[in-house]
């Protein structure tokens, strides 16, 4: 351990109100490696990445940055001793192009003058871009790019400071297999420069393809730190969880019945076309496909959401006639959506509240709501779900990403679906709750729920579905059963194979 | 983090009543008139206009939307009351008549802001202009004169029960009810969830549409209301009735806590702004201030209050 820390922090302590949140955490940063914080949503790593990055005080404990004791009061100050921040939460202005966004408040202009120096800034944005293997126009505007594609200009971002050390907090959550192959090659680059690196992931995969050390948190404890080269999946799952978790994907005894939910001939132009399936009582349908492929609105479309030019959606064989959201749900069927903050949840309401808005009516009597009987129904959903969480009255908005993902399923439970459909329903979740999620499903197929489970992650696609539908640039391009199917065969179909 | 989350929540709700407690004691002290049983129940029959049209407002900015229009509605329901009964309708179909046409222009406003998707700012000062004219060709711009004396309008805005005047009264029922249906029922629960977030109230299988109409109804319907109030109060119809009380009204509903933004604020912290507003116009005149200053008083209030309630959130 001759190399010296970039970044030293040691004996740290942090709490919000009477919430311990950091409880004597030790962590460090070399020149030229990449270390991975992890843990549970909910561990601390975010708050701890935070007090990093100038964004929080830190209560007790030391920082030192290239041997300097540092005290940071705003983001500033840290960006100015090289430390940058990949973002999970995306901070673009979508008005905006690459260019601008890229430049956003440190502008290059001649002097003082504020005359824009237009053509540097857009030569430099291209160079960024390249490195990242990103094949842009400067001149993009950013809200028409994939969030894949926004997510890249913050990387680029963050490049351009030129940082020392650079924290990335989920940087390939939303990023296609290609991306994050970029991704990684820009990581490697960095790292000969002698930059060095805090990654936070719950893809288990990629930290130990890139990653050099682990440290895990859990519930604000330090864990410990591990080289990878001598520690395995189990060992840092264990050390996470605290227990050990046994099978990923958790064993099923659904019986599958007959045809729930039939789809046929649904198009919508430039989207998607002649998109033709059926779901079983009980069964899991797994829909995979690239990014941008179309599964998203193909499922907004069945539920209503967005327009569809043509189809016919059937349930227990009957035709049905939704035009909006509500009668989708008055037919039985349930959505839980990819983007949870925006679509999912009323971040500034209560658990209860998020919890019964779904199904008011059955908390309620001639519209007058009835607390006890939302109370009850919310302490069973808290208990069913196993949400971490101080109460019904907590703010969805203060809780951890994984617990946030299980109100939003919840609030479906409480509906008694006929049919589930789940948009990437454990994106940006620990594998402790990931299983707890897989669990909920396996329960409801086992009362005869059936659920289409669209999803980016492969392994969570071949463990979980009993068929596997998969997309391609808006059409089906090949459905695969449980038996036959493996991850080349449906990367294969993904991108565009038979 | 929740527990200080609920405490900023209390102290914010507490804020406006806070204030208004030490404008009554400040305004006490430097005018002997001024806390005695008739000047506030005088106090209270001015806010009682106000108030009614801010409580439909407070619906519509927990939607995170604005209404604009609740002025002009006021006068053309008003002026359509007044000109059936002295055309010789009978009162109380005058006043229903007076009441549906409120709740049919708040409809109007409801459906072009969720139908035609435009912004409730673009709509409602269409609407506001367009109201607005409507009274004016239906009064050919002359105030209505010589109306019912018939009881069932006089008490309207006239009247007494045990001593207190009748608006006041419509003010503390209609606030009940509309408290009532903010905190307990679903139709309140969905309102706040459209402000929260309208995109997940949607797909939560609330039509958004449909209770946007019905809250801006409502707004048409509490506006019309008042201007009834007005009119009986005046005994006529003005055609430039209730011209700027947008103004008040919103300044009654952000003075109470409710957010712009939509989502958060409450009905009662609206009773307290508009009691605000209505303590400093009826001190100020008490205190002889020259109704020119009187505005820059109240604008200032209104600026320190937000602002005071900025530095609390931040």
């Amino acid at each position: 351990m001759k190399e010296q820390s970039l970044v030293h922090l040691s004996g740290i302590y942090k709490s919000f109100s009477d919430v311990h949140v950091l409880k004597n955490v030790n962590f460090d940063v070399k020149a030229g490696e990449v270390h991975a914080l992890m843990g549970e949503n909910g561990a601390g790593k975010s708050t701890l990445m935070k007090i990093m990055a100038g964004i929080y005080e830190r209560d007790k404990g030391t920082i030192t940055v290239k041997g300097k004791d540092v005290h940071f009061s705003n983001p500033k100050e840290a960006e100015e001793m090289g430390i940058g921040v990949v973002h999970q939460e995306l901070n673009i202005i979508p008005y905006l192009t690459m260019t601008e966004n890229l430049f956003l408040g440190k502008e290059l202009a001649y002097g003082k003058t504020g005359i824009l120096r237009t053509n540097e800034m857009r030569k430099r944005t291209k160079n960024a871009l390249q490195q990242l293997g990103v094949e842009l126009h400067p001149d993009a505007v950013a809200g028409e790019l994939s969030v894949g594609q926004q997510q890249m200009i913050e990387i680029a971002k963050v490049l351009e400071t030129n940082s020392d050390c650079i924290i990335m907090d989920e940087p390939t959550a939303a990023l296609t297999d290609r991306e994050i192959e970029a991704l990684f090659t820009v990581i490697e680059k960095l790292k000969q420069q002698g930059v060095g690196i805090v990654y936070i992931s719950h893809r288990m995969e990629e930290i130990f393809q890139i990653c050099d050390r682990i440290s895990v948190l859990r519930d604000g404890d330090f864990i410990g730190t591990k080289i990878v080269k001598e520690t395995n999946f189990d060992e840092i799952v264990s050390m996470m969880v605290g227990r050990q978790l046994g099978e990923r994907f958790p064993e099923r005894q659904a019986k599958i019945g007959p045809e729930r939910l039939r789809v046929e001939g649904l198009s919508r132009k430039e989207l998607f076309e002649d998109i033709h399936f059926d779901v079983k009582q009980g069964e899991i349908l797994g829909i995979a496909g690239l990014m941008g492929a179309g599964r998203t609105e193909i499922m907004e479309a069945i539920f209503g959401y967005k327009k569809k030019d043509g189809g016919t959606i059937y349930l227990d064989g009957k035709p049905l006639n939704i035009t909006k959201p509500s009668d989708a749900i008055a037919a039985g069927l349930a959505f839980v959506t990819e983007d949870r903050k925006d679509k999912g949840l009323v971040a500034g309401m209560t658990v209860r509240e998020n919890l019964t808005l779904t199904n008011l009516k059955a908390v309620s009597n001639g519209g007058v709501i009835s607390a006890s009987e939302e109370q009850k129904e919310t302490e069973r959903l808290i208990k069913k779900l196993h949400v971490k969480t101080s109460g019904g009255e907590q703010i969805v908005k203060s809780l951890s990403g994984g617990n946030q993902q299980k109100i939003v399923i919840g609030k479906w439970v409480n509906n008694q679906p006929k049919v589930l459909i789940l948009d990437e329903p454990t994106r940006g979740v620990d594998v402790g709750a990931k299983k707890e999620i897989y669990q909920i499903m396996n329960e409801l197929t086992e009362q005869g729920v059936s659920i289409i489970m669209v999803s980016s992650e492969l392994p969570e696609i071949l463990g979980m579905s009993d068929r596997i539908l998969v997309i391609h640039e808006g059409k089906i391009s090949r459905i695969l059963d449980r038996k036959e199917a493996d991850q080349e065969k449906i990367m294969h179909a993904a991108t565009g194979g038979m | 983090m929740s527990a200080s989350t609920r405490k900023i929540s209390i102290f914010q709700k507490l804020g406006p009543l806070i204030g208004l407690v030490i404008i009554l004691i400040v305004l006490s002290i430097l005018s002997p008139e001024f806390f005695t049983l008739t000047n506030i129940l005088n106090v209270l029959r001015q806010v009682s206009i106000n108030a009614l049209i801010a409580f439909g407002l407070t619906f519509v900015i927990l939607t995170g939307g604005i209404d604009l229009s609740v002025g002009s509605m006021l006068a053309l329901s008003g002026a359509i009351t007044a000109g059936l009964m002295a055309g010789g309708t009978d009162p109380v179909i005058a006043m229903l008549a007076g009441l549906a046409a409120g709740t049919v222009m708040g409809a109007i406003n409801g459906i072009i802001i969720s139908k035609g998707k435009v912004a409730p700012f673009i709509a409602t000062l269409a609407t506001m202009t367009i109201f607005r004219g409507l009274t004016l060709v239906y009064t050919e711009g002359k105030p209505i004169t010589g109306l019912s004396d018939d009881m069932s309008f006089v008490w309207m805005g006239r009247g007494y029960f045990l001593g207190i005047p009748f608006p006041v009264i419509w003010m503390l029922l209609a606030f009940a009810v509309l408290w009532f249906i903010l905190k307990k029922t679903t139709f309140g629960r969905r309102t706040y969830a459209i402000g929260g977030n309208e995109e997940a109230s949607l797909l939560s299988g609330i039509k958004v549409g449909r209770i946007k109409v019905m809250i801006y109804s409502l707004t048409g319907l509490l506006s019309a209301f008042a201007g009834i109030i007005l009119t009986s109060r005046l005994n006529s119809a003005q055609p430039t009735a209730g011209t700027a009380y947008e103004l008040d009204a919103i300044a009654a509903v952000v003075l109470g806590g409710t957010s712009l933004s939509g989502g958060k604020g409450w009905i009662f912290g609206t009773l307290v702004g508009a009691l605000i507003i209505g303590v400093l116009n009826n001190g100020l005149n008490l205190l002889n201030v020259s109704s020119f200053y009187q505005q820059v008083v109240k604008g200032g209030v209104i600026l320190l209050a937000v602002l005071i309630d900025r530095k609390k959130a931040a």
